[in-house]
C-alpha cells in the first residue's frame, strides 16, 4: 500500500532539533548577557514579522506593505489597557492580538476590493490613516508618545520569580521576559504556518498561488482563504507588536507605525532569506542581523547596504539565499510536499 | 470668501500633487510597473537642482533644465539595466526591487547631504501673489499648477501624436502583439522611465522652491502621487489631475478645520473614491 505523505528525513531532524533548541533557549539567560538576551529579542520578534508576512505575500499572494497598521495598533492596544484599564502588560499583549484583528476587518473589506500594486498601495494608506487617528489620542500622550507607568512595569507578573531565579535586576528580569515570551511566540507562529501548510487550507493556498482559476475550478473559495490569512497574520502582527512595545516601554505614532522597521526590514528578510519558504526568513533575519551588526557604526550605509542585497536577490537569485542552498542540496528542513511514500516505482527513484 | 479660498488653494496644491504624479502614472499606465521608488526619485532630482544653484551659482530653473538630460538618462538605466528585468505577470519582483531602490536612494541622499532640510532659493518669486479680489493667490502655486497643466498636455500630445505615443499605446494594450509588429517594449520601457523621470525633475524644482526638503519625505510625496493616479484611473494623464485636486483639496479643506486634519483628510478623500470606484474615476486602460 501507499500513502501521502510531507514527511522527510530532514524534517524529522528538524523536528527533533527544536525540541532541543526550545529548551536550550528557556534556559539561555542563565549564562548569557542582558545585551545577547536583547539581541535574540530583536532577531526574534523580526523573524515572527518576516514569518507572517512570508504567509501573506509568499503564500497568499496578499502583497501588504502596510503590516506597521498592526505593529502600531497592537502596541497601542497593550498600552491602553494598562495605562487606561490598568491591566498587567503582559496581559494587555491579547489585547493587542484583539485589536489588530478588529482592525483587519475593515482593512480587508476595503483592500480586497484593490487588485495587486492598489492592494499594497491601499493597505499603506490605512496603515497611515490609523497612525493619524492615533496621533489625535490625547490620553495616550498624541503625536509625541508616552511610557508604560513604572508601577506597571514594575508589576509585570513573573518578574520576581526571573529575579530571584538568575539573580538579576528588575530591567533585566523584563528583558527575559519578554525574551521567553517573543521565543514562545516565534515557536506558536512558526509551528502554525507549519501546520497549516500542511493541512488541507495549505494546499488550498498553494492551489490558489500556482493558478487561481483552476484553484477555483476544484472548489477552492479563494475569497474566504484570503480573508483567512489576512486575519490570522492580522492577529499574529498586533500580538508581536505588542510584545515589542512591552520591552521598549515607550511608544510614539512614528515608532509604532513606522513603515521601515515593520515592513521595509521585514520585506528584506523575507526576500533576501527567500519568499515562499519557512526555513528563508529564517536564513533571512540570520543575514539581516549580522549586516546591521557589521555595519552598526556606519549609520545610513548599512540601510544603503540593505536595500542594495534586496535588489541583487531579486536580479539573480529571486528564491532568496536559501533558495540557492535548497536547490544545491535539495535540502528541506520543512517539508511541505505531499509525496507518495511505501510505493517502490520500478525504474524510477 | 473662506470656503472659496481653500478651494482655490485646494486646487492649486493639487498642482503640485499631479506633477508628482504624472510621471508615476505614465509608467504605470504603459507597463504597469509600481515604482515605489518614485517619491525618493523625486527628492533626488531636488538635490541634483539643489547642487546645481548652490555649487555652480545657476539660476532654479537653468539648472532644472540642466538636471533633466541627467535624469533621463539615469531613469533610462535604471529601467534598462534593472527594471525591465524584473518585469512579468507577478507584480511581486518589481515592487520589491523598487522598494529596495527606495530605501537605498534615502540613506545614500542621507549620508550624502546630512538630515538637514534644505530648500531651493527662488528669489523674489517666494512670497510674491497675485490679488484676485475674492482670493489672493501665491504666484508660486499658480506657476505649478500652469506646469502641471502644461506637462499634461505635452505628455498627452506625446501619447497621442506621435510615433513614440503610437508604441506607448500599443505596449501599454498588448506588448506582445506590439512585439510582432517591430516594437521593441524593452526599449519603449526604457524611454517611457526617462521620460517619467524628466517631469520628476520639474515636480522636484517645485517641491524644492516651495517648501523646505529632507532626504526622508520622499514616501509620503509616492502616496499622494499614487493616491492620484489611482482616483484618476490607470493611464488617464487628466484623471491624474482630477486626482491630484481631489487630494489638494480634500487636504486643504482637512487643515482649515484643523491643521492636524490636513494629511488624515487626504487620505481618508482616496479611501472614499476607492469604496465608489475601484478603479478610479477614468479609467483608460483594463488592468
Amino acid at each position: 500500500m501507499y500513502r501521502l505523505t510531507t514527511r522527510t528525513r530532514a524534517g524529522t531532524a528538524t523536528e527533533i532539533a527544536v525540541f532541543v533548541l526550545v529548551p536550550a533557549g528557556l534556559a539561555l539567560p542563565a549564562v548569557t548577557s542582558r545585551g545577547v538576551i536583547q539581541d535574540l529579542f530583536f532577531i526574534l520578534t523580526m523573524l515572527t514579522l518576516a514569518q507572517i508576512w512570508n504567509l501573506l505575500a509568499g503564500y497568499g499572494g496578499l502583497i501588504s506593505v502596510g503590516q506597521q497598521a498592526f505593529v502600531g495598533i497592537g502596541a497601542y492596544a497593550m498600552f491602553a489597557g494598562v495605562i487606561l484599564l490598568g491591566w498587567n502588560p503582559v496581559a494587555a499583549i491579547l489585547l493587542g492580538g484583539l485589536a489588530a484583528l478588529a482592525l483587519a476587518v475593515p482593512t480587508a473589506f476595503f483592500a480586497f476590493r484593490l487588485q495587486g500594486a492598489y492592494f499594497a498601495i491601499g493597505t499603506w494608506v490605512i496603515a497611515e490613516v490609523t497612525r493619524l487617528l492615533i496621533a489625535q489620542w490625547k490620553a495616550l500622550g498624541g503625536g509625541t508618545g508616552t511610557s508604560l507607568p513604572r508601577e506597571a512595569t514594575s508589576n509585570i507578573m513573573g518578574t520576581d520569580a526571573i529575579q530571584a531565579l538568575f539573580g538579576v535586576r528588575e530591567a533585566a528580569a523584563r528583558d527575559i521576559l519578554a525574551y521567553w515570551l517573543a521565543l514562545a511566540l516565534v515557536v506558536v507562529v512558526t509551528g502554525c504556518i507549519y501546520w497549516l501548510l500542511r493541512s488541507r487550507l495549505g494546499l488550498a493556498l498553494a492551489a490558489v498561488r500556482d493558478n487561481v482559476e483552476a484553484a477555483q475550478s476544484v472548489g477552492v473559495d479563494v475569497g474566504r482563504l484570503k480573508w483567512a490569512v489576512f486575519l490570522i497574520a492580522a492577529a499574529a502582527t498586533g500580538l508581536t507588536g505588542a510584545l515589542i512595545f512591552v520591552q521598549t516601554a515607550r511608544i510614539s505614532p512614528e515608532a509604532a507605525f513606522a513603515v521601515t522597521d515593520w515592513t521595509a526590514y521585514v520585506i528584506f528578510i523575507v526576500v533576501i532569506g527567500g519568499i515562499g519558504t519557512i526555513e528563508g526568513p529564517i536564513v533571512g533575519v540570520l543575514v539581516f542581523f549580522a549586516l546591521r551588526s557589521a555595519l552598526a557604526d556606519y549609520g545610513s550605509w548599512y540601510l544603503m547596504t540593505l536595500g542594495l542585497a534586496a535588489i541583487a536577490v531579486m536580479l539573480f537569485a529571486p528564491k532568496g539565499l536559501w533558495g540557492l542552498i535548497s536547490a544545491r542540496s535539495g535540502l528541506h528542513l520543512f517539508p511541505v510536499r505531499r509525496r507518495l511514500a511505501g510505493l517502490k516505482i520500478e525504474g524510477g527513484n | 470668501m473662506i470656503w472659496l479660498d481653500t478651494l482655490v488653494q485646494g486646487m492649486l496644491l493639487g498642482g503640485l500633487y499631479a506633477l508628482f504624479a504624472a510621471g508615476l502614472s505614465l509608467v504605470f499606465g504603459i507597463m504597469r510597473l509600481v515604482n515605489l521608488a518614485h517619491g525618493d526619485l523625486i527628492v533626488f532630482a531636488a538635490y541634483l537642482v539643489l547642487m546645481g544653484v548652490t555649487l555652480l551659482g545657476l539660476s532654479p530653473w537653468v539648472a532644472a533644465v540642466i538636471a533633466m538630460p541627467v535624469m533621463f538618462t539615469l531613469g533610462w538605466l535604471l529601467q534598462a539595466a534593472v527594471l525591465n528585468r524584473v518585469l512579468g505577470k507577478d507584480i511581486l519582483p518589481p515592487l520589491l526591487v523598487t522598494f529596495g531602490l527606495s530605501v537605498a536612494v534615502q540613506n545614500g541622499l542621507l549620508e550624502a547631504f546630512s538630515a538637514d532640510s534644505r530648500r531651493i532659493p527662488a528669489g523674489a518669486l517666494e512670497g510674491a501673489s497675485l490679488d484676485l479680489g475674492l482670493v489672493t493667490l501665491g504666484v508660486m502655486p499658480l506657476m505649478t499648477f500652469v506646469s502641471a497643466i502644461l506637462a499634461i498636455v505635452a505628455l498627452n500630445g506625446l501619447f497621442y501624436h506621435t510615433a513614440l505615443g503610437r508604441a506607448f499605446r500599443a505596449t501599454s494594450d498588448d506588448a506582445v502583439t506590439a512585439g510582432l509588429m517591430g516594437i521593441e517594449p524593452k526599449r519603449v520601457f526604457a524611454v517611457a522611465t526617462g521620460i517619467a523621470m524628466v517631469v520628476v525633475t520639474l515636480a522636484a524644482l517645485y517641491l524644492g522652491m516651495r517648501a523646505n526638503f529632507d532626504p526622508s519625505i520622499g514616501p509620503a510625496r509616492l502616496i499622494y502621487a499614487f493616491e492620484a493616479v489611482i482616483i484618476g484611473g490607470l493611464g488617464s494623464l487628466w484623471g491624474t489631475l482630477a486626482g491630484g485636486i481631489i487630494i489638494g483639496v480634500a487636504q486643504t479643506a482637512g487643515a482649515a478645520v484643523n491643521p492636524e486634519w490636513q494629511i488624515l483628510v487626504g487620505h481618508i478623500a482616496f479611501l472614499v473614491v476607492m469604496l465608489l470606484k475601484p478603479r478610479g474615476l477614468f479609467p483608460r486602460a483594463v488592468d
